[in-house]
């Protein structure tokens, strides 16, 4: 087992913030658009939830884009994500937050919020 | 030295691995060798070349006594739970008590795997077949039975190899053209993409191309 660990952790990032369910982030995705050409693309929202362990832990985020809610799934370590920036920290209640789904506009910022600003 | 075609090694485990692009790949991780050569049949005395290789030391303490003298004969200083032999060009490359690992080989993109895959013991035609299963509610008394053996007066009997319950797993599989991600000499480590037959600490031959 102790070769397994050795081997995931060589392939997990420790450049990466921490960040939890409920925080806001923005994350760069390097996309390959041609076979030298390659351009970042930033995608913003909220974390609903991360999922999994280890090397193979994912998080999704959430957000409304043109009144159309996006959610896109990442894998924490993938080497595609070029940096994660942490905008807003939120007010964390649960670990998945998958009823923000059922919620529009500022019902979305009143539940992510946090009161109190560190 | 001479080409090998195949060492002996445990399965370790499985993880994945990120490419380039972002896609994970499944990856089977094994520790291949080192192996020590114990015996070498050449064409004049056995009648075909090739070299016995043992794997995974035992002190002669835990080994019987006509393999003790086996290994003693080799000059060996411990014995082996695992023997296989390999064919060889010319076995008089290989002097005996010599460890060969990955190092020695010349690893292609591909390799077998050679396994005994996991027992199921006495397994239904559903896992063992892949038969479909019948309705599990709805007043169906029909679950996970063979059902039909076939037809009736005509031929009143059974055709033979009819799939039907029976020992599943336990036996000897090969997975072949196992494509080779990683390849770490110093670790004696292969990664390989998917998974490959046995359990984990299993002891799998793996023949290179």
């Amino acid at each position: 087992m102790n070769i397994i660990r050795k081997l995931a952790f060589e392939e997990m990032r420790a450049d990466l913030p921490e960040f939890r369910p409920g925080d806001t982030v923005r994350v760069h995705v390097k996309i390959r658009e041609s076979a030298e050409k390659e351009r970042i693309q930033v995608f913003e929202g909220v974390v609903i939830s991360r999922k999994g362990s280890g090397l193979s832990e994912t998080f999704t985020v959430r957000k409304i884009s043109y009144g159309v809610g996006v959610e896109r799934i990442f894998p924490v370590h993938s080497p595609r994500i070029e940096r994660i920036e942490l905008v807003e920290e939120g007010r964390h209640n649960r670990a998945k937050l998958y009823y923000l789904r059922g919620l529009r506009g500022k019902a979305v910022r009143h539940k992510v919020r946090r009161r109190t600003t560190r | 030295m001479a080409n090998i075609t195949g060492l002996m090694g445990h399965k370790i485990g499985m993880t994945q691995v990120f490419q380039e692009d972002g896609k994970r790949v499944p990856v089977t991780v094994l520790e291949v060798g080192p192996c020590t050569v114990v015996q070498k049949k050449t064409a004049e005395k056995d009648g075909y070349n090739a070299i016995q290789l043992g794997f995974h030391p035992k002190p002669f303490k835990k080994t019987n006594n006509p393999m003790k003298g086996h290994f003693k004969r080799a000059g060996l200083q411990e014995g082996y739970r695992h023997l296989r032999e390999v064919s060889v060009d010319d076995p008089d490359q290989f002097s005996l008590g010599d460890v060969l690992t990955l190092k020695d080989v010349d690893v292609k993109q591909l390799v077998d795997i050679v396994g005994i895959s996991k027992g199921r013991g006495f397994a239904g035609t559903v896992k063992r077949h892949g038969f479909s299963r019948g309705p599990m509610a709805h007043g169906s008394k029909h679950h996970r039975a063979v059902g039909s053996a076939g037809m009736s007066a005509y031929p009143a009997r059974v055709i033979k190899g009819k799939k039907m319950p029976g020992r599943l797993g336990g036996t000897r599989h090969t997975s072949k053209n196992c494509l080779v991600i990683d390849m770490r000499p110093e670790e004696n480590l292969l990664l390989v993409k998917g998974g490959v037959p046995g359990a984990i600490n299993q002891m799998v031959f793996v023949r290179f191309k």
